[in-house]
């Protein structure tokens, strides 16, 4: 019979200090001789990491109340608007949001400005109510000077995602970087072998209640993301070859560092943030042995012409290609450029097996499992009522 | 011997004159074509690395001018916010001169500036902005 182990039994070796931890790049190495029965009984944790961009984030603020109060209707943070309908001095601002005469300064750096401890003016607007009989405030906050802060983040950490290319005969701005014309370029996002939800593609060990680490501290699985889509085509080993599941994370954002979080602006794009995220994964058994085993030539992209209407495919290629600098299209070799970070992604990685390493971290059985054969609906066009 | 880099801006009527054989052959000067752009019976541009000898140079650009050519001497360089970059990537998508690599080890940037031929496209390329014109 081969090995099966507990959370707790992980979490007590890890407390005293004896369990063995790997990142998913080394367990990939390891796998090439040794069997998983026999990672099974080496190894007991896998960290799993991604330092990417991730459009679907932003913070929850409590602004705390001025004397006389005000109902916030309308709220803006160094001019960028917030979402002013939670409650009188809450509100979320999104990573995306941005003042149009400004396009390049948005949510993402109101969040980073933040972390960075700088002074953020705030510029509410409020139609005045018996208890809260303030019309208009203007003043300037800081980390320290607000209640919560906290990263919601609904869509993060993406289930492997499409190669870009452009066929058309003009260069395109895209949240996948720059893509020259005539397939010049192509540029994948994933960390491949140490992206976290492709070491564990069925989900058996990340759900509801996953603790994780999230930009520097640590956060949590609060969902399935949106978007989440589990019935996308796999290769042989079930892995998804095109984006697919996503998950919802949160945590506490005045803990977190700007090393893993950051602020970005794509040219005729908008705003984004770069998301800092380390998943660890316990090896309970084979299965999950095999599962992190997986290495980049086993697992594949595809790749996605997003010059034309509908992002055509074109082809299928592996992280080993894509790392090797070039794939081939059609007979057509093009030049390949990555748009996450690898090198940050890898530091995420070895920092979480630090902190499980010295018993500061302990790993989490999900309070609740993901959903099962999930699709998407698209949205369609049907004529509005009211017109 | 010096190396200097210039852009030269074709009028339509100059274009079809041998000026890069003229300038290795009566100014002993070495050409490295950085970059070229020509737009037949239109305008074109080309950016020129020349070495040589420094009279040779000044008067291989006397002869270049001589002819409606507009010839820059090419100051500007690329200047990289280094201690700020994620390494992401992006900016290696467009530089096909080789300047920006992802370094296949640890995957971080490297810039090699000597191999910049300064076509600007990391500038909007870089999502953080770390790319900027300098001047000298
Ligand atoms: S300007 Fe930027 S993209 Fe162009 S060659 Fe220089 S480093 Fe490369
Ligand atoms: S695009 Fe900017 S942040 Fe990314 S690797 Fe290049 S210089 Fe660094």
């Amino acid at each position: 019979m081969s090995k099966i182990k507990t959370y707790e039994e992980i979490n007590q070796k890890l407390k005293a200090g004896k369990a063995v931890v790997l990142t998913a790049e080394e367990v990939s190495k390891m796998a090439q001789e040794a069997s998983p029965e026999e990672i099974v009984e080496k190894v007991d944790v896998v960290t799993t990491a991604t330092f990417g961009a991730m459009c679907s984030s932003g913070a929850i603020i409590n602004f705390g109340h001025s004397t006389p109060p005000i109902r916030m209707e309308k709220i803006r943070l160094n001019g960028v608007p917030c979402y002013e309908g939670l409650a009188a001095v809450d509100s979320y601002i999104g990573a995306t949001a941005c003042d149009p005469d400004n396009p390049t300064y948005g949510g993402a750096h109101v969040i980073q400005d933040l972390l960075e401890g700088k002074d953020i003016v705030l510029e509410a607007w409020g139609k005045g109510t018996d208890c809260y009989p303030r019309k208009h405030i203007k003043t300037k906050i800081n980390i320290n000077t607000i209640n919560e802060l906290i990263l919601f983040n609904p869509r993060n950490a993406y289930q492997n995602y499409n190669v870009a290319v452009n066929t058309t005969k003009k260069m395109i701005h895209t949240y996948m970087g720059t893509l020259l014309p005539n397939l010049r370029n192509a540029t994948y996002s994933t960390s491949g072998e140490l992206s976290p939800l492709l070491n564990d593609p069925e989900f058996k060990t990340i759900g509801i209640g996953t603790r994780i680490f999230l930009g520097g501290t640590q956060g949590f699985v609060v969902w399935p993301g949106t978007q989440f889509h589990t019935t996308r085509p796999k290769n042989e080993l079930g892995v998804p070859v095109t984006n697919a599941a996503t998950i919802a994370v949160m945590g506490n954002l005045k803990e977190m560092s700007p090393e893993y979080i950051q602020a970005a602006y794509y040219e005729k794009y908008g705003v984004s943030m770069f998301v800092g995220i380390g998943i660890p994964i316990p090896v309970l058994n084979v299965e999950m042995a095999k599962r992190v085993s997986v290495n980049n030539s086993q697992i594949q992209s595809s790749v996605l012409d997003y010059g034309t209407v509908g992002t055509p495919k074109l082809g299928e290629v592996s992280y080993e290609e894509l790392r090797s600098g070039s794939i081939k299209i059609g007979g057509k070799k093009i030049r390949t450029a990555p748009v996450a970070s690898l090198s940050k992604a890898r530091k995420i990685a070895n920092e979480l097996k630090e902190w499980l390493e010295t018993g500061n971290f302990e790993i989490s059985k999900p309070v609740q499992m993901f959903p099962q054969n999930t699709s998407l609906k698209s949205l369609k066009e049907t004529e509005a009522d009211h017109d | 011997m010096i190396k200097k880099r210039y852009i030269l801006n074709f009028p339509p009527e100059s274009g079809d004159k041998a000026f890069t054989y003229h300038l290795v052959k009566d100014y002993d000067i070495r050409i490295n074509i950085l970059k070229a752009e020509v737009f037949p019976g239109k305008r074109g541009s080309l950016l020129l690395e020349l070495q040589g000898k420094k009279e040779n140079i000044e008067k291989g650009v006397e002869y270049i001018v001589s002819h409606k050519i507009k010839c820059e001497p090419l100051d500007k360089r690329i200047y990289f916010q280094e201690e700020k970059c994620i390494d992401c990537g992006n900016c290696t998508a467009v530089c096909f001169a080789g300047a920006l690599t992802m370094n296949k080890t640890n995957w971080k940037l490297n810039f090699d500036k000597n191999k910049c031929v300064v076509c600007e496209l990391c500038i909007p390329a870089c999502p953080l902005k770390l790319f900027k014109i300098d001047f000298n």
